[in-house]
């Protein structure tokens, strides 16, 4: 019987199965694959660009961004999507620097805790209201932007951070490295092994696989969706926290556009857009890149950041493009 | 009727009494009452559209009723949600989507239960060792590592059953479980299904199959629009007062039907309409010719994997080819694409009509015009009275139960979302049309329906290639028949060679029929 039921697979099969796995590795670590290659171009075409102090700079840029997007690689994996991770960014960075007065669990806990009631607010929407995530944090990129412009005079006052111990989470660190980019290794390692082994991973996947059968066979489809609302909204306002802290000030401004990178960077590394597949080393890969890219584009020197937008753009078209090449080539 | 059956019958474990559901304006169930006894193999019957698969769903959860109750073991249960259902021991497996295609085979098996090792997390290892090992004691052998989507749809069908079996289950339902299954798939399913039985797990199997529901179902609850119209004990039921019964009509009226509504074939004359020359795609068919005539149907008969889907693919332009050439009336085809396929008229109705073709969100006219619009538009503009009588016809033809034209099609039956299907190809009035399995789970009346259609289109002067998993089908309804094997063609059967018995042995490699050997002795070797 198993005899019978082998040629439905094709006579190619082993031949097929080598390939599919290669194309599934190209897709998953295809973004670590292009930063290795970019770092080695870089150092010998470059000079400046294999410092010490270089590569400090370019994880401390990236750790911040990062963090957003471990809770973004969360919501993408179930098929959802959150603008609204730009604003909250800067919200957080404000509340720490409000919450400064407290010392730094005033400038953690404030922003964790306001945050994450939004990501909780979103969460309750999109998952038990059944609303449509594009238009909940869309929604949630404009109010919470505006929040912040309420509680800063209309942007006109920057709150600063005076308390020392705050500035210490941001500049200080460990092993030469930054405090925010050791944090931001931390969250991706609990991130990772979360969402290899978790309890709620294969769920997450699930969602994003086929939302209908997720269903149908009785996985707690509302409370994952939920969940990674919350998840994105924590990360987002701890890493607007860090970059206050480093800033030494909170910024109503930052993190315009905040959310396209971290979408941007998400799928560079290798996670599908419609969910269901991906990982954090992945993402990981696709911020650096993204730091990278336009770290090269300054060491240039002449060239502006409009160039680096252009650059990035054609990046992600390329990876796109490479993806969805991919997944069909694993189909077939 | 059902009294014959409660002499020392066993208890019942799942019950429905007086259950009614109804979607906007549509009653699909009316005062329904089931019961489902330990052990028992109960076969749920009825047309597209009677309420098999709504009975179903609000048996285990996924609808609450209007009204009545459910029973579970005598005492009153409600299922919240799907997976209460699942605690209480009744695995489904639904008509549509059950599974990730993304997913692994093992990763799917444990959706939800996965094993975990003593910090709590996932054990994969161990999830694909007990994967592994549940999938063997079904004999069935696959790499559980590989994404569920890698596999062919007969093999997904049977890692959902394996799925919803592991699940201790008391109470097993199949809503159509073989209608996208080969024969020999079928055969490995039923094996399982009389495992289960044998230890005492009762089984609700629907079907449109009639072969199946009598080899494997001992007692019959047929639905006619939304109500019970029968119950009791399948071997009291011939065939015939089987469909009579589920069509409503008497069992004189249906006799006259004999086993296949199609009426005398004949071979096509005069120029070849569609040509095809040496088509091969590397490890899936070599060097395959093909000459169509307009007004015939050829049969391409084929055991699993033998290219005949490829085939069809492949003149349809959905799948690219390394070599060969197609024509149409005389002009070359551009392979690989399936605008210039259509161009030349061309058309497929293809296999797996679940994952490709339709459009849940739009509507049934939507539906059925999406194709033809190109046809009924004139510069850009589209004659809405030319869509609507187009759709009428076929709604009306093909019977597609729908509360009117503009409903969207993801609330149809799983066989009128079929029926959408066909009209929609038949809507684009095409000079070839190629047909996969074109009566895969629609219904006796339905599938005669699509039968003499077919048979009509053909004396229109329509060029159609004919692909079924039942034999009888391709028999009776070509004029000839083109047997592939490992992805060539290996003979043509013509004229009085068009027999089950001559087909079966091409199947299987022999040039001629053993005069002494019945047909069901081959198909004991196929
Ligand atoms: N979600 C829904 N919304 C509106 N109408 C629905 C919905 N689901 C089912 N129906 C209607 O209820 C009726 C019964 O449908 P059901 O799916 O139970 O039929 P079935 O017997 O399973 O048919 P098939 O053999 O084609 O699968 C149909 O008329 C269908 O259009
Ligand atoms: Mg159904």
């Amino acid at each position: 019987m198993s005899l019978a039921l082998e040629p439905s697979v094709g006579p190619a099969t082993t031949k097929q199965v080598t390939r599919e796995r290669i194309a599934g590795n190209v897709q998953r670590y295809g973004a670590a694959i292009v930063l290795g290659l970019l770092l080695v171009v870089g150092s010998f075409a470059f000079p400046t660009f294999p410092t010490v102090s270089n590569f400090t700079n370019i994880a401390t840029q990236s750790s911040f961004l990062l963090i957003v997007a471990v809770g973004m690689t969360f919501v993408i994996l179930t098929g959802g999507i959150d603008l609204s991770v730009g604003s909250v960014y800067a919200l957080g960075g404000i509340l720490a620097a409000y919450g400064s007065t407290w010392g730094i669990a005033g400038a953690v806990l404030l922003p964790l805790l306001v945050c994450g009631t939004v990501g909780i607010l979103q969460g309750l929407l999109i998952a038990y209201g059944g609303m449509a995530p594009f238009i909940v944090t869309l929604a949630g990129l404009l109010g919470i932007r505006g929040l912040v412009f309420a509680l800063t005079n209309e942007g006109a006052n920057t709150p600063l951070i005076k308390d020392a111990s705050v500035t210490a989470l941001g500049q200080g660190g460990l092993l030469g490295l930054r405090w925010p980019v050791v944090i931001a290794v931390v969250v991706v390692v609990i991130g990772s092994v979360l969402l290899a082994r978790g309890r709620g991973s294969q769920t997450v996947l699930a969602v994003g696989g086929s939302e209908s059968a997720a269903v149908l066979m009785g996985l707690p489809v509302a409370r994952v969706k939920f969940s990674v609302y919350v998840v994105s909204g924590l990360c987002a306002g701890l890493a607007g926290a860090l970059n206050a802290a480093y800033s030494s000030s909170g910024v109503p401004t930052v993190g315009v556009g905040l959310e396209l990178s971290a979408i941007a960077a998400v799928v560079i590394g290798g996670t599908l857009l419609t969910g269901g597949r991906g990982n954090l080393i992945g993402t990981t890969a696709g911020v650096l890149l993204l730091t990278v890219i336009q770290n090269l584009i300054n060491q240039v020197g002449s060239l502006t950041s409009s160039v680096q937008a252009v650059v990035s753009g054609i990046f992600l078209a390329v990876v796109v493009i490479i993806q969805t090449v991919l997944s069909r080539t694993q189909r077939l | 009727m059902t009294d014959q059956l409660s002499t020392a019958a066993p208890a019942p474990v799942l019950e429905a009494r007086g259950v009614g559901k109804t979607f906007t304006g549509v009653a699909a169930l009316q005062g329904v009452d089931f019961t489902l006894r330990a052990g028992e193999s109960l076969a749920l019957m009825g047309e597209n559209g009677a309420g098999k698969s709504t009975l179903i769903k609000v048996l285990t959860g996924v609808y609450q009723p209007d009204e009545g109750q459910i029973f579970l073991h005598g005492e009153p249960a409600s299922f919240a949600k799907p997976v209460d259902a699942q605690h209480a021991g009744i695995s489904t497996i639904y008509q549509e989507v059950n599974l990730v295609p993304l997913m692994t085979v093992a990763q799917n098996i444990f959706l939800g239960r996965e094993p975990r090792n003593r910090f709590g997390l996932i054990d994969f290892r161990k999830m694909q060792e007990d994967a592994r090992a549940l999938l063997a004691t079904y004999d069935i052998h696959v790499d559980v590592r590989r994404p569920l989507r890698s596999l062919a749809l007969g093999m997904q069908q049977m890692v959902a059953l394996a799925r919803a079996v592991s699940i201790d289950a008391r109470v097993v339902i199949m809503d159509e479980p073989t209608s996208s299954l080969e024969a020999r798939e079928v055969e490995t399913l039923f094996r399982v299904i009389g495992m289960l039985r044998s230890q005492g797990i009762a089984i609700v199997y629907v079907s449109h199959r009639m072969d199946e529901i009598f080899a494997i179902c001992e007692t019959v609850t047929v639905l006619r629009d939304g109500k019970v119209v029968h119950n009791g004990r399948l071997t009291d039921l011939s065939r015939v007062e089987l469909v009579a019964l589920m069509l409503g009509r008497s069992v004189e009226k249906v006799k006259r039907g004999g086993v296949t509504a199609f009426g005398e074939v004949k071979e096509g004359e005069g120029e070849p309409v569609l040509t095809a020359r040496d088509l091969s795609r590397k490890h899936q068919i070599s060097g395959i010719g093909l000459d169509i005539r307009p007004g015939e149907v050829v049969g391409l008969g084929g055991l699993l994997g033998s290219g005949r889907s490829e085939t069809l693919k492949a003149m349809a332009g959905v799948m690219q080819l390394d070599e060969g050439s197609l024509t149409v009336d005389g002009k070359r085809v551009r392979s690989g694409s399936v605008a210039a396929a259509i161009k030349a008229g061309v058309v497929m109705l293809p296999e797996d009509r679940k994952a490709e073709g339709i459009v849940p969100n739009l509507s049934i006219r939507d539906n059925i015009v999406l194709a033809a619009l190109p046809r009924l538009s004139r510069a850009g503009f589209t004659s809405r009275a030319k869509q609507d009588a187009i759709v009428d016809v076929f709604m009306k033809r093909l019977r597609i139960k729908a509360a009117s034209p503009n409903q969207v099609v993801s609330e149809l039956s799983g066989g009128n979302q079929q029926k959408v299907m066909i009209a929609r190809w038949l809507a684009m009035n095409p000079k070839v049309l190629l047909l996969d399995e074109p009566t895969r789970g629609i219904d006796v009346g339905a599938k005669a329906e699509v039968q003499a259609l077919i048979n009509e289109l053909a004396d229109e002067g329509l060029a159609i290639v004919l692909v079924s998993s039942e034999l009888e089908e391709v028999v009776e309804g070509s004029a000839r028949v083109v047997v592939l094997r490992d992805g060539s063609v290996e003979r043509e059967l013509r004229g009085s060679e068009v027999t089950e018995q001559h087909l079966m042995a091409a199947l299987v490699g022999e040039n001629h029929a053993p005069a002494d050997e019945s047909p069901a002795e081959i198909k004991e070797r196929l």
